[in-house]
């Protein structure tokens, strides 16, 4: 397989766009007309092919130019990315985890060459080849999470699990739905998830964390987790909401379209070998809604779980005010037929929009 | 579910193993050193994890618990020491007896309920016995990677003191050991006392032992969370009794000398497990309706929860009554 790499922005002009390939094989959320938390883990072990759960770690079209987002968001705030000083071994952990993977899954894009310690690592896409001694950090720029977190997509949380309980220990963050890693470093599980309405009531986080402190080695799990986001912006993050807030407000009946993506996070869970952590890849993907409706049954489906979504829902994911416009817009693409069940766009045997 | 819904089944990712070498250490402990029979490297594992060896005993599968002892970082080699018991159900014996070079066995994924707090500034190890194993992967791991140890080994005598001899000589400054029979002893408060800030305690031996630590470092003032300890417990033999399974609407009778979620297991139906030795949580089962004593064994549900007979571990936990339900 070969991908062609966009060029394309996640700022300023916006020039982000998904291909009719990433828009077929966007990780829709929603397997029913509705929506509620629930602790949704599968096991993390392939998929169908060509979707984004095939592969363990999926590369797109979007690769080359989200890695340069990412570069620029470091720039400015180098807090973007830290590791408590016992975390570099699953720093480590980490980069074995990405290197063998990419290079087993993709080989015609990465090559990992191992004679004992001594590692070539080969990124085509970005072109690098690299020469360095595995568990030696002299030999790299960097420190081994961000340097390979600064050639993989999507968000990375390295959990220390001590006693029973997770620790947010270490993280690359640059694509994260409004959360901040600076802030977060250290804390518990509890702690990091204090701010989600509902869930704790429900009694999710208690069994998520026992859930996750059972993830074993060789049996990676996953989950989705969704909101919304004005513009294809990847770095929606506290530290810039002086920057991106005020765009929800820039929204029209005109615009809405083009403008408002739905953001999905496809989040992986991996046993570190070597320090016994936890790794939480949470990639981001997102779709324009006036792409997403191309799809009968996602524009359906889409309509009617933003229209009865519960309003502390629509207020934590930051977008109740532009729910009406919203709604405006996707009634458009609902004729209130019946939808099948399950994620997948069923192109085949869906009726298209009746008019 | 998100997408393509897959059901996730405890226990599922094994690897095939060829036993490459038995070598008997002393007259009850004897070392298992397993080759992928795929040819390829195994995954790196965490120092302090276990591995669950299954055998298949003339037609019986049969599941134990032993803690990984090579050094984590030789990816070529598994090794195991296994300590004989033979007043026990016969897992130990088996692979005594009936284990040699050449022959077949499946080990789970390694699972770590015993790791290194890699924030710890020094780890003192404090074992008893056949307790050395998941200390041998830790030092060779600190070893590596440049940390502060230092071992303190009760063991029964000379004859008995399995790694004794190696440990002293490989590090003569940091391997002490303690023999009984000459009447030796740790002398725990003294060692306690002595500790820079930020060093972590680390015990594996005997029940009585644990106890030992766990209290004594409490009365010296150690937060808790820098005391760790793994005991591993063998299902007992018992009295045979009878279960009902509400959800799979079966009846089974647990044997003398196999636990309840062998039990269970053996009349497929599918439970959950991860260490099959009342640790790790993974087995705990609701009990629906029950008439007799439960005999409780596991480290995993508190007291309250073990007077409220709602739950119970079977891996190890056991019942005497006239009515047990479980769901499941």
């Amino acid at each position: 397989m070969t991908i062609q790499f966009n060029e394309e922005t996640f700022r300023d002009d916006y020039s982000f766009r998904n291909s009719d390939w990433a828009i077929r094989r966007f990780p829709f959320p929603f397997h029913e007309d509705s929506y509620m938390y629930s602790v949704n883990m599968e096991q993390h072990q392939g998929g169908p092919e060509g979707s984004v759960y095939e592969k363990r770690f999926d590369v797109d079209e979007h690769y080359v130019a989200e890695m340069q987002d990412r570069a620029l968001v470091l720039a400015e705030d180098p807090l973007r990315c830290q590791s408590l000083p016992h975390m570099t071994l699953a720093g480590w952990d980490t980069l074995e985890l990405i290197m063998v993977s990419k290079s087993e899954d993709y080989p015609d894009l990465f090559e990992l060459h191992r004679d004992g310690d001594r590692w070539r690592w080969i990124n085509k896409p970005m072109g690098i080849d690299h020469t360095f001694i595995f568990l030696d950090e002299t030999t790299l720029p960097c420190g081994p999470l961000e340097y390979i977190t600064r050639q993989a997509q999507g968000d990375f949380a390295v959990l220390d699990q001590r006693g029973d309980m997770l620790y947010m220990d270490a993280g690359m963050v640059t694509t994260q739905a409004d959360w901040s890693l600076d802030f977060d470093i250290g804390m518990d599980f509890f702690e990091w998830h204090a701010p989600v309405p509902l869930a704790h009531e429900m009694g999710i986080f208690k069994r998520a964390l026992k859930f996750l402190l059972n993830v074993r080695q060789g049996s990676p799990a996953r989950r989705l987790n969704w909101t919304m986001t004005v513009n294809p912006l990847l770095d929606t993050s506290p530290e810039n909401y002086h920057k991106w807030g005020v765009q929800k407000s820039s929204l029209t009946p005109a615009n809405i379209g083009a403008k408002q993506h739905l953001r999905v996070e496809l989040q992986t869970f991996y046993r570190l070998p070597r320090s016994n952590g936890l790794l939480f890849p949470i990639r981001c993907y997102l779709i324009a809604f006036q792409d997403l409706v191309t799809i009968p049954k996602w524009g359906r489906r889409l309509h009617r779980v933003v229209r009865d979504l519960p309003e502390e829902l629509a207020d934590y994911k930051g977008f109740i005010a532009n729910r009406p416009l919203m709604l405006d817009y996707l009634g458009h693409y609902d004729d209130g037929l019946p939808t099948s069940p399950g994620v997948w766009p069923d192109l085949e045997t869906e009726p298209p929009l009746q008019t | 579910m998100s997408a393509a819904p897959r059901k996730t089944k405890a226990g599922a990712e094994k690897i095939d193993v060829t036993v490459s070498a038995v070598v008997p250490l002393n007259e009850l402990v004897t070392r298992f050193e397993f080759a992928r029979t795929d040819g390829r490297p195994f995954p790196p594992f965490s120092a302090g994890a276990h591995t669950v060896v299954e055998m298949n005993d003339d037609g019986r599968t049969r599941l134990n618990p032993y803690s990984l002892m090579s050094d984590p970082a030789d990816t070529s080699t598994y090794a195991i020491s296994v300590r004989r018991d033979d007043q026990g159900r016969g897992g130990s014996l088996y692979l005594h007896t009936h284990v040699g070079v050449g022959d077949r066995l499946t080990l789970s994924y390694p699972v770590n309920l015993f790791p290194l707090d890699l924030r710890g500034r020094k780890h003192v190890f404090l074992a008893g016995g056949i307790g050395i194993t998941p200390f041998m992967a830790m030092i060779a791991h600190l070893d590596r990677m440049g940390g502060a140890w230092e071992l303190h080994y009760a063991c029964r005598g000379k004859a008995l003191g399995t790694y004794a001899e190696d440990l002293m000589q490989a590090h003569p400054t940091r391997a002490h050991v303690y023999y009984d029979d000459q009447n030796q002893r740790i002398a725990l408060e003294d060692l306690l006392d002595g500790q820079p800030l930020g060093t972590h305690v680390y015990v594996c031996g005997p029940k009585g032992m644990i106890d030992w630590v766990h209290s004594t470092a409490a009365a010296h003032g150690w937060p808790d969370e820098n005391v760790h300890s793994e005991e591993f417990l063998a299902p007992q033999p018992g009295t045979p009794f009878e279960v009902y399974l509400s959800r799979s609407d079966i009846t089974i009778q647990v044997g003398e000398s196999e636990s309840l979620l062998e039990a269970i297991e053996r009349c497929g139906v599918d439970a959950p497990f991860l260490c099959r030795g009342g640790a790790c949580g993974q087995c705990e089962t609701d009990v629906v309706e029950a008439e007799g004593r439960f005999e409780h064994r596991d480290h995993w549900l508190d007291d309250d929860e073990h007077a409220s007979g709602k739950k119970i571990m079977p891996c190890v936990s056991r019942f005497d009554g006239k009515k047990l339900v479980l769901d499941r």
